[in-house]
């Protein structure tokens, strides 16, 4: 009877961060959209995308409550608590991030779209394998420290990217506010990364509790 | 009614030692699952409650180890003290927060009684706490070291999910924790409430018309509850030195902790393991003299050195180890001390005078054990009416060993027997007596004997194999079985005493 409880609480939890990783998948999508001009299906990939943060931010809840309601894990409680949390602002930010291209409508030089893909698609590659860390966290510690390094690897890969485009824009012969708008989109895009590492590191200490 | 006052009085001693075991003792059962906040100190204190006052109605009964088997504690004034001086060793050393053996406390008070009274003491019990001392940490120890490194493995083998590992390890605390808690109760209500059997106050009280709690049983209870609450208001103090301050206790440490405990105390300390293993004829396991407590340190150490030896706080360590030390040899002084001001101050009886005499069979029983009896051979026949007395007697002969102080007063003390052939009944047969040492004792029916010794000659001459012959089963169903005779046969008090008058009168004629 325990077990079926705690057997939920797992699947919530798979569930959750199954929707972290799809929400980077969108995120892609969406970029991809916005940079071959269909903003229709941006529109309509930034609306899914924002239902994602709000099923997993109720998710979260639940899973944070239950954690607490019934004493599970009293020494890892906390350590979870704020990987959920911190994973949570990682697809806040993918979706603060459409948010940003729907309101503002960069325009972005047609030369560096192959940029922006891959520098979205580095920035997802972090996500991806700090949600992989994450499951690996509960089931699988010793594989953690693999996902790890990959996080680390794309994200400075992520900033290598972004600090390119950043060179490129203002080096070229434009308005300075046009290059100081452009500039904020790699920055935004970056910020997954930069989040994403953050998890990891949480991840690096909370494993050395577990065994070490 | 002035007589039922001084019973509630003196059981107020027992309750008051109950309480500060289940006090001192809580962390041996629940400590690791309360620290690791995997079970809270409330549900804890309930469930180890409720399995201490079950394993005290039902195998507190047949525990032997009393204070009075123990040492000889014949006169409820003499239990009263000794049981209020281990009750507060107990609670000083809970106020200083470090987990004690209740038992090696009730061994140190008994030693002090000894010298009061004046009787020998049998230094195996000495040597047998010197020895727990160390070989109940060090066994657990290498328990705890091993059993974690298994389960370490066998976590990272098989990849169960965090939350499934915290479901298996609740429940294995739990359930640890569960019967830890049962066979304390078990082991030590005879302790707190033992000695109170003979003069029970309460009667048999009929629950719902479905059961019906006989006057031990209610004593066992409420001693059971005096334990529970021990374990409820007092029992975080020990639990704190234990789960923070010796070494910070996860939840899995928690489980391997009381696993290697409860193991360690299993394979050598179980008499039924033993038993098992020599029926079919498989080496056995060493009994060896173990601390539920002492084993319990040993395995936080073992675990902690495994993890990670530094984060062991071997300061707090030293400080519990001094504690051992200190609860048996405090427990004794103020035994020794109590039971003077109980004596000569409130002109209590701590001692019941029962008589000596050197018969015979005893010379000749010392002699077969090799002592020098040459002092003392003129003494036979000669009836001395108290300990005092007949040691004072011994001593102003000549100067004697502990070991044959300890053999003389065995032998020459005056139990009385009658062997009664309608008393034999099934419990024989479950002791393994065979049919043909069942008709030989039947010839002995109506034999008297007033020594001990006197009554296992009589069958050892007619019965062939009523003899120790090194074959390590036999000879431990040969202890049960002369048990098991002497308790049948024993006259009882009332008619013990008439029988001692009257075979005193016919000595005097």
């Amino acid at each position: 009877m325990f077990l079926k409880k705690t057997k939920k609480l797992e699947i919530q939890i798979d569930e959750y961060l199954d929707l972290v990783v799809k929400g980077g998948l969108i995120f892609k999508l969406g970029i991809k959209c916005y940079l071959d001009n269909q903003i229709e299906s941006f529109e309509k990939y930034l609306k899914d995308i924002r239902k994602i943060e709000d099923s997993a931010d109720d998710l979260r809840r639940n899973i944070e409550i239950k954690l607490y309601t019934r004493t599970l894990i009293p020494e890892s409680r906390g350590d979870v608590l704020g990987l959920l949390e911190s994973c949570d602002k990682v697809l806040n930010i993918t979706s603060e991030t459409l948010l940003e291209f729907s309101v503002e409508i960069p325009n972005l030089p047609s030369e560096q779209r192959g940029d922006y893909l891959e520098l979205a698609d580095s920035a997802i590659a972090c996500l991806e394998n700090t949600v992989s860390g994450m499951r690996a966290y509960f089931k699988n510690v010793d594989a953690v420290r693999d996902y790890v390094t990959k996080v680390q690897f794309y994200k400075k890969e992520t900033n290598k990217i972004a600090e390119r485009i950043k060179r490129d824009i203002f080096r070229s012969d434009t308005e300075l506010s046009f290059k100081i708008h452009t500039r904020y989109f790699a920055f935004h895009i970056e910020r997954i990364a930069e989040q994403s590492e953050d998890v990891c590191d949480r991840l690096s200490i909370a494993i050395i509790k577990r065994f070490e | 009614m002035s007589v039922e006052i001084t019973i509630w009085f003196f059981l107020s001693s027992g309750l008051f030692l109950g309480w500060s075991l289940g006090a001192n003792n809580a962390v041996t059962m629940f400590g690791t699952a309360v620290t690791s906040k995997m079970v809270k100190l409330r549900t804890a204190g309930i469930i180890a409650g409720i399995f201490v006052v079950i394993g005290s109605l039902i195998s507190g009964a047949g525990t032997t180890n009393t204070l009075t088997s123990l040492g000889g504690i014949n006169a409820i004034a003499g239990s009263f003290t000794v049981a209020l001086s281990v009750g507060l060793s107990l609670t000083w050393m809970t106020r200083a927060k470090l987990p004690v053996s209740a038992s090696q406390a009730v061994v140190g008070a008994i030693i002090g009684w000894n010298i009061f009274t004046g009787s020998p003491t049998d230094l195996k019990a000495l040597s047998k706490i010197l020895s727990s001392w160390v070989v109940s940490p060090v066994i657990a120890g290498v328990f705890g070291f091993i059993l974690f490194k298994i389960v370490k493995n066998t976590v990272l083998k098989w990849k169960i999910h965090m939350l499934e590992i915290d479901t298996y390890t609740r429940t294995g605390l739990i359930i640890v924790g569960s019967i830890a808690s049962y066979s304390m109760g078990a082991n030590n209500i005879a302790n707190v409430m033992g000695m109170f059997a003979d003069a029970n106050p309460f009667g048999e009280i009929n629950v719902f018309d479905v059961y019906t709690l006989s006057g031990l049983q209610i004593l066992f209870l409420i001693g059971g509850l005096s334990i529970a609450v021990g374990i409820i208001t007092y029992g975080s103090k020990t639990m704190k030195t234990v789960g923070n301050d010796l070494y910070k206790i996860s939840p899995i440490t928690g489980l391997v902790i009381v696993l290697a405990e409860a193991t360690v105390m299993w394979l050598f300390t179980s008499q039924s393991l033993e038993k098992f293993l020599m029926e079919r004829n498989l080496p056995t396991i060493p009994l060896v003299p173990l601390s539920a407590t002492q084993s319990f340190i040993g395995a936080v150490i073992g675990v902690g050195l495994a993890k990670d030896p530094q984060s062991i706080n071997f300061k707090v360590f030293g400080k519990i180890s001094l504690g051992w030390i200190t609860a048996p040899l405090s427990a004794g002084i103020l035994s020794f001390i109590m039971l003077f001001f109980v004596q000569n101050v409130f002109e209590q009886k701590v001692i019941i005078p029962v008589p000596y005499q050197l018969t015979a069979s005893v010379i000749e029983k010392l002699e077969s054990d090799k002592f020098n009896t040459a002092a003392i051979t003129d003494l036979t026949g000669k009836r001395f009416n108290s300990k005092k007395e007949f040691r004072n007697e011994l001593f102003s002969r000549r100067e004697f060993m502990n070991q044959e102080l300890v053999a003389i007063f065995n032998y020459a003390i005056i139990d009385s027997f009658r062997v009664d052939s309608t008393l034999i009944d099934d419990r024989f047969k479950q002791n393994h007596f065979t049919e043909a040492e069942i008709n030989e004792l039947k010839k002995l029916h109506g034999n008297e004997f007033s020594h001990k010794i006197d009554l296992q000659k009589a069958l050892f001459t007619s019965i062939a194999s009523w003899q120790k012959n090194g074959n390590a089963l036999h000879d431990k169903q040969f202890k049960v079985k002369t048990l098991l005779l002497e308790n049948t046969f024993r006259i009882s008090s009332e008619k013990s005493n008439k029988y001692h008058s009257e075979f005193h009168k016919q000595t005097q004629h």
